[in-house]
């Protein structure tokens, strides 16, 4: 999909979030100068798109107390990797799920996927029913549960931390 | 927490609609009054449980680039690194974890070439190796973080 000026514009507009309102549409569009319907459209090729995957609320896991976050990490046959990793993403308690290269010697692990929980109690046995429910146990894994978050500028608004100046050349995203 | 409010963070984490009263039509389906919805919604924010309301953008779609680093980072000087490590605008967000590799930090950058740069000058900055663990594949799921009774 080829962006326009209105498209990285809307973006930039939509970093800090949508106004909570009863026509937040309609503010955006007041502010860009364009219609509603302008904007409504735009947003819906930008979803159709891929280029935005969810819209909504982006939760703070720590503040609704989900205090452990667990990292688990496993080293499964390139050629299982799709299979397993779609199966963990609809596991109810798996928020990420992710397959990544290997760093060699270093870091054998191929496919990751993200636990949050109350307590790392319960955590540990989600890991345990997934283990077990996708035959992992005999793979090579570890689990790295965080022990404190560094909050960023760029994680609070989900988004690039790139200004409107350099907006130009249209990059953007979240983590 | 009230009913509201976890009817709003178990039905509002994705889907929000696209039209020109979002809140109306969510206000029907969820059975509460516009006015109530946007008051609650408004209400999750001031308290921190909402980061953010609206879009998450495809960083990779939308040209940038992304990817997870590790660094092992001696415990004496973890806090001294991390100030510098977050003190990069790329970087997102940035976990400890317990592990020899103990700094997990998320990159944001314009392109590959920026992303390299970033990880280098990093490196460069704290005298330590840092690992890149670019992704090759995302497995979607449906946003579900249950709030419970």
């Amino acid at each position: 999909m080829e962006l326009t000026e209105l498209h990285h514009r809307l973006i930039e507009q939509l970093r800090n979030g949508l106004p909570i309102c009863p026509h937040p549409y309609a503010v955006i569009a007041n502010t860009l100068g364009i219609t509603e319907e302008g904007v409504i459209s735009a947003l819906d090729q930008l979803i159709e798109n891929g280029l935005i995957n969810r819209f909504g609320m982006i939760l703070h896991h720590r503040a609704l107390g989900y205090q452990a976050n667990a990292m688990c990490v496993f080293d499964v046959p390139d050629p299982m990797a799709a299979d397993i990793g779609r199966a963990m993403a609809r596991l109810p308690y798996v928020t990420l799920c992710y397959r990544r290269e290997r760093v060699a010697g270093v870091w054998p692990f191929n496919l990751y996927c993200m636990i949050h929980g109350r307590d790392k109690h319960t955590v540990r046995a989600q890991i345990r029913h997934m283990t077990a429910r996708l035959d992992l146990c005999d793979m090579p894994q570890k689990v790295l549960f965080s022990k404190r978050c560094f909050a960023q500028r760029a994680g609070k608004y989900g988004a690039v931390p790139f200004t409107a100046k350099n907006m130009a050349g249209g990059q953007h995203g979240s983590a | 927490m009230d009913q509201l409010e976890r009817d709003l963070l178990n039905n509002l984490q994705g889907g929000f609609p696209i039209c020109a009263h979002p809140f109306q039509v969510l206000a029907e389906r969820l059975g509460y009054s516009e006015d109530v919805l946007i008051e609650g919604v408004q209400q999750l924010i001031a308290k921190g449980y909402i980061s953010r309301f609206g879009p998450l953008f495809n960083t990779e779609k939308l040209g940038g680039a992304v990817s997870l680093a590790a660094m092992a980072v001696p415990p004496e000087r973890f806090d001294a690194v991390a100030d510098q490590v977050n003190s990069f605008e790329e970087v997102a967000h940035n976990y400890e974890r317990d592990d020899r590799l103990n700094m997990w930090f998320v990159v944001l950058a314009s392109d590959e070439i920026a992303l390299a740069n970033v990880l280098a000058e990093i490196s460069r900055e704290t005298g330590l190796e840092v690992l890149n663990f670019p992704k090759e594949q995302e497995y979607f799921l449906e946003l579900k973080l249950e709030v419970p009774e």
